[in-house]
């Protein structure tokens, strides 16, 4: 990746990062993410993890972020008016945050960080390379995923759908009414 | 070629800034996708510290950070859809029903 791209991207990271946090409408906070997955997705391409970037963008900054997005719209969740939150919560959340982000840089900056690059062989971050490590040697770990995904689906449809009797029995209710009204 | 510093800086940057928005917002739905930010920054770090390394493993676990996190936005959004109906909000602070 060249030093340029790279400044370039982080600068758009970072900034529409801090417009997640810091706007008030749910939809712009949504689109400000998306517009940094898609940012972390192409220095992924550019750090040669090919695949995985395009399934960032394709899995995350599409379906994940459109999911977001219908739920937004299915709550018409609008713009938040006044004060949220407390302050005290905001003061020293953000001094946490400095704390923790002094500590990450201290750790992270010095050039001991530097390992000696290796060079890629041919085929790195290819769809190759990447389904033979998946499926030898992280075999186990993608099964399990799969399970994994299977209880999401049904502990999704489970806690969606309305299950309580009143809910029902309402529901019954509303549609003999209207039943009755029509007739 | 860029140095590994500057991508683990920026990394830390992005977790910082997801870390900021779960602890300061209040809205849940704005909460989750600060928890989405903190899990892209890990995963930058993943791939360039592999990159550097020139193995496929960081690679192997951002595949499954992004199979976990699209299980965990399933959940979550199924559960606030549920919370939404039964109480009409999706703001934290009005959520008490397990507090004493």
């Amino acid at each position: 990746m060249h030093t340029a791209l790279f400044w370039f991207l982080a600068a758009v990271s970072v900034i529409s990062a801090l417009g997640v946090v810091l706007q008030r409408n749910p939809v712009h906070c949504l689109l400000s993410l998306i517009v940094t997955l898609l940012a972390i997705a192409v220095m992924f391409i550019g750090e040669g993890a090919i695949v995985v970037g395009f399934l960032q963008a394709i899995v995350y900054g599409g379906a994940i972020m459109v999911l977001f997005l219908f739920v937004i719209w299915l709550l018409n969740l609008g713009v938040e008016i006044g004060p949220t939150g407390h302050i005290a919560l905001k003061f020293f959340g953000t001094l946490a945050v400095a704390a923790m982000t002094a500590e990450l840089m201290a750790f992270m900056l010095p050039p001991h960080l530097e390992v000696k690059y290796a060079g890629h062989v041919a085929g790195y971050g290819s769809i190759d390379s990447l389904s033979q490590k998946l499926f030898s040697e992280y075999l186990v770990a993608f099964e399990v995923t799969s399970v994994l995904l299977l209880v999401a689906v049904i502990g999704a449809v489970a806690l969606a759908r309305r299950t309580s009797a009143s809910e029902i029995a309402q529901n019954a209710d509303d549609s003999a009414r209207r039943a009755q009204g029509a007739s | 070629m860029v140095p590994l510093p500057h991508l683990m800086a920026l990394s830390a940057a992005i977790f910082a800034i997801g870390v900021l928005g779960f602890l300061t917002r209040r809205n849940i739905l704005v909460m989750f996708m600060s928890v989405e930010l903190m899990l892209n920054a890990v995963n930058l770090a993943f791939v360039a510290l592999g990159s550097r390394l020139g193995t496929m493993d960081g690679q192997v676990i951002v595949f499954f950070v992004m199979t976990v996190a699209a299980a965990e936005a399933t959940v979550g959004l199924a559960i606030i859809i549920s919370i939404f109906r039964g109480r009409e909000t999706v703001q934290a602070d009005d959520l008490t029903m397990l507090k004493w």
